[in-house]
């Protein structure tokens, strides 16, 4: 829930730059007219900036380093080796953590893995066929449906999570991935809708009328006109579901609690609270493959998770 | 700006239908209707019945297995004397009062560092954003965990100096901080909407005061601060409201208990102990709701507040 929010702004920046992209960049010009004038002060500032940014920068991902390094590194030395220097590979953490529960822990990552890609089709699907709705579609109570669908946004989970999983396990579907991929059919998360009317929003009209005066109708203008062009809104939809769905563990932590049926937070969890102390190794060693899906997606999307979201985006 | 403002502005806006788009009105419905149908079946079913649900439920007594039954506002009354709650309440507060301004000030800040059109910016930028993308996970939890134990990282640092560090987890003076510290360290998301924000304030202004003599850190609090005060709204509303529902990171750093002695005991982690633990399913949806009220009241507050202090350019 929490990262859900901290991402929640993509379409801020999106509607925020709408009205003024040509500004973006502006800072370098900034720049470069500063180095004309006082290009000794300026390179000192520069400098400065570069030492507090490593410094800062170094500090927050150490511990990632960190943890990375130890599950490198015989148990003992976790307890006593702050640095980051190795002396030798320590494969030992990784096979004995893959094996460590019920289940090798390449079950677990499929459990995720079946929860996430059901999850991502849904969002896909779902929000998509809404957001065309909202975006260009006019009806009865449009306004109305649309401003409960912002405050559905900010809703807090636990406000239903009782009578769903009241709901979910009448239905027998507890310990079942349904309750964690059937309410993203259903778009429930609505955030993905807000993004996405944000982008339909500015796909120029007059291909849906073209489309239209040559006689397609709304499902044709829909799958052949408006989804094409809206690709990068899809694809930061499934970057951020994935790493919403991966990392989900409350929802999981209340659906499933048979082994057989665990996802990778919910078998970490179960990691922490069976390991002795001396297995620190193997549990850094699973939680770094646990982090690796996140971290590949995050290398390979960035595009769309810090260009999509930050500057004016998706554009 | 972004949901909160477009909710304002639904009533404001005015509409763009030309009359050849009202006279298809009709003709509309239908097709929107179906487009609609996925997120209407959701609304009702996954959002709004169970709602209505739960505000039903926390005037009963619940616990699955028998019927629910009616105790009008007895789970309120025993609201009022249940110490832990009261507790679990001040704990939530000091995480989302300390967490959030702090979180947001230092985002702010290598923010500003970062704008200049810093030679690396893309690197540096990629740097403190991916622990906000990691920070919801388990494995950080757990990596936050050995950090602030007994034997952690940080502890070993401090030895390092001399220093005889305490257990910071295991020590109920400094367990919630630790947290607190993991919720700064996720700064990534709003530092990008700040960046974002930061490029959005037209040059001009800053070169109309250079040359009327500003300093640095007058063109800070004349420009920078009023024309970024929108984006430090918006921060300000999404960190308040995700921040009182935060869950997983104080759920694996106490190992599911809140300890020691409560002190990391959040309201939702309360609340999921008697909804999930103590199957008290009334309790739970009675707490549910205190909590959406206190998430209302604060974004209203925020909302009033900020009349004073943000400024809209437009």
């Amino acid at each position: 829930m929490t990262t859900k929010l901290e991402t929640l702004p993509t379409p801020e920046k999106k509607s925020a730059g709408a009205g003024k992209p040509t500004n973006r960049r502006k800072p370098k010009i900034r720049e470069s007219r500063g180095t004309l004038a006082f290009s000794r002060a300026q390179r000192t500032k520069a400098l400065m900036k570069h030492g507090i940014l490593i410094l800062a920068g170094g500090l927050m991902i150490y511990p990632l380093l960190w943890m990375v390094v130890s599950s490198l590194r015989p148990n003992e030395l976790i307890f006593r080796e702050p640095g980051l220097w190795l002396n030798s590979l320590e494969m030992s953490n990784y096979t004995s953590g893959w094996s460590a529960l019920t289940h090798p822990f390449g079950h677990y990552m499929i459990n995720s893995a079946i929860v996430v890609i059901g999850s991502i089709l849904g969002n896909l699907i779902s929000c998509s066929m809404a957001a065309y709705a909202f975006a260009r579609l006019q009806f009865t109570a449009k306004k109305l449906l649309f401003g409960i669908m912002l405050l559905t946004i900010m809703l807090p989970f636990h406000v239903v999570i009782v009578p769903q999983y009241i709901l979910f396990s009448q239905i027998g579907w507890v310990n079942t991935f349904w309750p964690l991929i059937v309410p993203k059919l259903l778009a429930t998360e609505a955030f993905f809708v807000f993004l996405m009317v944000q982008f339909i929003r500015g796909i120029p009209r007059e291909l849906d009328e073209a489309a239209r005066i040559d006689g397609a109708g709304h499902p044709r203008i829909f799958l052949r006109v408006i989804l094409p062009l809206m690709v990068p809104a899809l694809a930061t939809t499934t970057i951020f579901t994935f790493i919403w769905t991966w990392n989900d563990f409350f929802g999981a932590l209340i659906y499933l609690t048979d082994p057989d049926m665990f996802t990778v937070p919910v078998a970490l969890r179960a990691f922490v609270d069976s390991q002795s102390a001396t297995s620190w190794g193997s549990l850094f060693a699973m939680s770094i493959v646990s982090l690796l899906p996140v971290f590949l997606v995050f290398l390979f999307g960035q595009r769309f998770l810090i260009k999509g979201i930050a500057t004016t985006g998706i554009k | 700006m972004s949901a909160i403002s477009e909710l304002s502005s639904i009533t404001r806006r005015k509409g763009k239908a030309t009359a050849e788009e009202k006279k298809a009105n009709g003709r509309d419905n239908k097709a929107a209707y179906i487009f609609l149908l996925p997120w209407l079946v959701g609304l009702i079913a996954i959002t709004v019945g169970p709602m209505l649900m739960s505000l039903y439920l926390s005037f009963t007594d619940y616990n699955l297995l028998q019927p629910p039954e009616w105790t009008g506002l007895d789970n309120f009354t025993r609201m009022l004397s249940d110490a832990r709650l009261h507790n679990s309440l001040g704990v939530t507060f000091t995480y989302v009062f300390v967490g959030v301004p702090l979180q947001l000030a230092v985002a702010l800040l290598i923010a500003l560092v970062l704008d200049k059109g810093l030679r690396g910016l893309p690197f540096y930028r990629s740097v403190f954003y991916l622990p906000s993308l990691l920070g919801g996970s388990v494995a950080v939890a757990i990596l936050w965990k050995q950090i602030f134990g007994t034997t952690g990282l940080v502890n070993q640092v401090l030895a390092m100096f001399g220093i005889q560090g305490p257990g910071w987890i295991s020590d109920p003076s400094t367990a919630l901080g630790s947290i607190i510290l993991l919720h700064v360290w996720t700064f990534g998301a709003p530092m990008i909407i700040f960046l974002a924000g930061l490029r959005q304030i037209p040059t001009m202004y800053y070169e109309a005061a250079k040359v009327d003599g500003a300093t640095t850190l007058q063109q800070f609090w004349r420009i920078t601060m009023p024309m970024l005060s929108p984006i430090i709204f918006f921060n300000l509303v999404l960190q308040i409201i995700g921040s009182f529902q935060s869950f997983t990171q104080a759920f694996i750093v106490s190992g599911g208990n809140g300890g020691p002695s409560d002190s990391t005991m959040f309201f939702t982690l309360y609340l999921y102990q008697k909804g999930f633990g103590q199957f008290d399913m009334g309790y739970a949806s009675a707490m549910a709701w205190v909590l959406l009220v206190i998430i209302g009241v604060f974004t209203a507050i925020n909302f009033i507040a900020s009349k004073y202090w943000v400024f809209y350019d437009d």
